[in-house]
């Protein structure tokens, strides 16, 4: 087992926008939780006029340029691209995607990282929604409609994951360039339809619970326009996977 | 086959169940003609219980944002130290 471990690396992709302070927070805790893996950092900003790219290079002085790579893009292009362009540069046999704004914390990287040793998996996802993982900082409302959507899509869908939208995942690279390719829907329909191709296609998928801790105050994310969208995502989903 | 093929086929496969009590009148005409809106109904019962259950047991986790504040400090700290710029953003 321990020879296995010694030959994977692995490359953890984060797409930035304005996250100057959270990415070197997030490269810190990273550093911090898996000292003894062999990984590398692939920070992929999208033109950011706060300056991230500026602290990435600080990062890279600590923590060394092959450590930390920088390939940025002009400017906003989407998330589906920012991981394609980021798998480009991805020199590890494993991909991690995690979000920048410290919602998903790299404490979890070891957990991600063991159980996809013990099982083999292909995909291990992280899960908000089981015992041992968990939300901090969502309304009620929020709440209610988090559970309805899931229920909607479960039911539909029956996609063999608990967390449809969540988006801290280890792949194997060879399985995400395979999904990675027939996926063309945007945002976190992007994140469903990743998982739900993978299950489609008979990918081993394992999960972790996660605790989540939603930094985006105020914002409300969940208008009529996003639940109109969601829905347009499911169906879209139904039909062609 | 797609998604959308399993479910097509599971809901001719229950019609047929369906058209079929209808002709050979097991149940009362009656009742068969119901038995749809009462699987709709029911299974929007299911639906509904299932949110319902799952928002009371949706598992939180308050002591994470305390832990992350933290972490925050601590990280902010070594930064610091090191020659990264980590004034607010």
């Amino acid at each position: 087992m321990a020879e296995e471990e010694e030959k994977n690396k692995y490359s953890i992709i984060v797409p930035t926008y304005n996250e100057r302070l959270n990415i070197a927070l997030i490269v810190f805790l990273v550093f911090k939780h898996i000292p003894d893996v062999d990984f590398e950092i692939i920070i992929v900003d999208d033109g950011s006029p706060d300056g991230t790219q500026d602290i990435v290079k600080q990062l890279q002085q600590v923590y060394g340029d092959d450590r930390i790579l920088l390939r940025a893009r002009p400017k906003k292009l989407g998330l589906g691209t920012a991981y394609i362009h980021g798998l480009k540069h991805a020199s590890g046999n494993f991909v991690v995607i995690m979000d920048a704004d410290l919602s998903h914390h790299p404490k979890y990287l070891p957990h991600f990282i063991k159980k996809q040793i013990e099982t083999r998996a292909d995909i291990v996802t992280g899960t908000r929604y089981v015992k041992g993982g968990g939300v901090h900082g969502w309304t009620l409302m929020r709440k209610l409609t988090s559970r309805g959507a899931n229920v909607l899509a479960h039911t539909l869908l029956w996609p063999g994951v608990s967390d449809l939208t969540g988006s801290f995942r280890l792949y194997k690279k060879s399985v995400l360039e395979d999904i990675i390719s027939s996926c063309v829907s945007k945002g976190y329909v992007f994140q469903m339809e990743m998982i739900v191709r993978a299950s489609r296609k008979g990918y081993h998928i394992e999960e972790v619970p996660i605790t989540f801790v939603d930094r985006v105050y105020g914002s409300s994310k969940l208008g009529g326009s996003e639940i109109v969208e969601y829905l347009k995502g499911l169906v879209y989903l139904l039909v062609t996977t | 086959m797609k998604h959308i093929a399993k479910i097509m086929t599971f809901l001719v496969a229950i019609t047929a169940v369906w058209i079929s009590l209808l002709q050979t009148a097991m149940i009362p005409q009656s009742h068969t003609w119901l038995l749809p809106l009462y699987l709709i109904v029911s299974l929007g019962c299911y639906g509904l219980l299932m949110v319902g259950v799952g928002l009371m047991q949706f598992p939180t986790c308050p002591q994470e944002a305390v832990l992350l504040q933290q972490d925050v400090i601590e990280a902010k700290q070594f930064l610091k130290h090191n020659g990264v710029d980590v004034g607010s953003d």
